[in-house]
């Protein structure tokens, strides 16, 4: 049977492509700070933005991409002043973004299901306005992040360098607030606002197990989440499990492939030279003998 | 001309005084050390000047513009103490030393081959070419350290400051250090540099700032190191030309193990 025969699998495929590309070009550079779990907090906040847009009847990204644009931009303050350590400012996130959400949804006549859709991501209703508006600003946020990855790469790899360097420091870390919480609500229809942070993180994480450099590993994290995404759809697809969870659960699984098979090719790399020594000339092998 | 003038300037941190009353003047091609004790402020006075420090007082002047409408930032190459914490996201020698064109070509300009030459020249010129595609991590902290310095003279600054430079550095490393700044300075670039300890790069300095407890205890030629004082791991510096005031030792009580300590040298 072919699933794609569907419009609604080709459009849940289409807007699972744009986040797994997009989320890992920007998570690189989350990681690259040690802000990998910021994602999450944005997500939990971006719930309160729903939760607003349920109790006003308006559309709930509409609200989530305002509010969550928001605490991201006050979130890049704090950290800018340097007083509350950035785990504690994350905290007061999770902690208020979740309570904000319940209790505004709940304050809502809507529905539990609408609150586990927001959750748990829900590929399959996604329309073709979501779509238009996933795609519009996936694209521009995959714009910024190439276009201006030198400058991304030399803030995150080192701040104060970045500031004598007369780089608009403060400038380009609010772009990576903004574009984060853009992420977060176009990747909540996908994954959902708790599992948006591992499509950022996680394709970064198994990349970087066998790159060298920054723009390798950006392009390598950037097809390790293209293809969990497209390989995620039709999985779930064909054995009706949940899109957002089955994309998460092949990247973790990559990561883990990846890792496993870089750390057998080190070992195998390491027994080669040795092996080699054995066959070399007579006084190396008179030395190693005597070393033992 | 005159590349840092300091007339002045008081710091405070959160209410503490770190630095009070510091002037002192950096002309063109001049080679300055500023020493001190740990705690004394130098790192600071450093810090000041390149912004990364707001003042509580005076005033500061970078190539003869106040420092807060100075703009010109490519034409001052800065080297921290140390990369970055480094987060695991993996990044070549190449990648680092060319966010230092970053302030020559805009950050909307993609690198020209002009900035991929600058980048190579300043790779040759700290010994560490052969690997430019090497990931950062895998280098040494003196060849961390080298970077550094290449990635400062990827710009083609005009002044080049340097904190604690030879800081835990290896001996080959401070060699390579102390040939590349001589060679910066033969091309008539200013150099400041905070140090704990002159190792090689001594013959290179002209003039010493000594600071002491947020104030300039000293200003003029390298003092002699003298007696047990000029052993390895020492570098005490005497103030002659105030002699009422204590000597002002310079001990490197944080750095385990020292940098010319055998143990530091891979």
């Amino acid at each position: 049977m072919d699933l794609f025969q569907y419009e609604f699998m080709l459009r849940a495929l289409a807007g699972a492509l744009v986040i797994g590309l997009t989320a890992p070009a920007l998570g690189i550079y989350l990681v690259q700070r040690r802000l990998s779990l910021i994602g999450d907090g944005i997500g939990h906040v971006a719930l309160t933005g729903v939760g607003v847009g349920l109790l006003f009847n308006q559309s709930p990204v509409l609200t989530a991409v305002v509010v969550s644009i928001l605490g991201a931009v006050g979130v890049e303050l704090v950290r800018q002043r340097g007083r509350t350590s950035g785990d504690l400012a994350l905290a007061l996130l999770f902690y208020g973004g979740i309570a904000g959400g319940v209790v505004l949804v709940g304050l809502s006549d809507s529905t539990s299901a609408n609150l586990t859709q927001f959750l748990f991501g829900s590929l399959t209703t996604t329309s073709r306005q979501d779509l238009i508006v996933i795609a519009v600003l996936g694209v521009a946020v995959l714009t910024a992040m190439l276009a201006l990855r030198p400058a991304l790469f030399a803030v995150c790899n080192d701040e104060e360098y970045a500031r004598v360097s007369g780089l608009p420091v403060r400038t380009l870390n609010l772009l990576l607030a903004v574009t984060t919480a853009v992420t977060v609500t176009i990747a909540m229809r996908t994954v959902g606002v708790l599992l948006v942070s591992a499509l950022m993180v996680v394709p970064v994480a198994a990349a970087q197990q066998v790159t060298r450099g920054f723009r390798t590993t950006m392009a390598a994290a950037m097809a390790i989440g293209l293809g969990a995404a497209a390989v995620g759809v039709t999985v779930s697809g064909e054995l009706d499990t949940a899109p957002g969870a089955t994309i998460v659960i092949l990247a973790i699984a990559a990561f883990l492939a990846i890792t496993v098979g870089a750390a057998t090719w080190r070992m195998l790399r390491r027994r080669i030279p040795a092996e080699r020594e054995h066959a070399g000339p007579p006084e190396v092998v008179l030395q190693e003998a005597s070393a033992r | 001309m005159s590349v840092v003038d300091i007339r002045h300037a008081a710091v405070a941190y959160g209410g503490r005084v770190v630095l009070r009353d510091v002037s002192m003047r950096t002309e063109s091609g001049q080679v300055t050390a500023i020493l001190g004790a740990n705690g004394s402020g130098k790192s600071t006075l450093v810090r000041t000047i390149l912004g990364l420090v707001p003042l509580a007082g005076g005033e500061i002047d970078l190539f003869g513009t106040p420092q807060r409408r100075f703009r010109e930032w490519a034409r001052i190459g800065y080297v921290p103490q140390r990369l970055g914490a480094g987060s695991g996201v993996p990044a070549t020698v190449g990648e680092v030393v060319a966010s230092g064109r970053l302030a020559r070509r805009g950050i909307f300009r993609p690198a020209r081959a002009a900035d991929k030459e600058a980048v190579r020249a300043a790779l040759e010129d700290v010994a560490l070419l052969d690997r430019i595609n090497d990931p950062v991590a895998t280098l040494s902290g003196g060849q961390q350290q080298r970077t550094l310095i290449a990635r400062a003279l990827a710009g083609r600054p005009d002044l080049l400051v340097l904190d604690e430079p030879t800081a835990g550095v290896d001996a080959v490393s401070q060699e390579a250090f102390a040939g590349v700044l001589s060679r910066f300075a033969a091309r008539g670039g200013t150099i400041l540099l905070v140090a704990h300890e002159l190792g090689p790069i001594q013959p290179l300095i002209g003039t010493a700032v000594v600071v002491h407890d947020g104030r300039i205890a000293y200003e003029g030629a390298v003092p002699e190191p003298a007696g047990h004082h000029a052993e390895p791991g020492h570098d005490h510096v005497h103030p002659h030309a105030q002699p009422e005031q204590p000597a002002i030792c310079v001990a490197p009580t944080d750095r385990m193990p020292p940098s010319n300590h055998p143990a530091a040298t891979l």
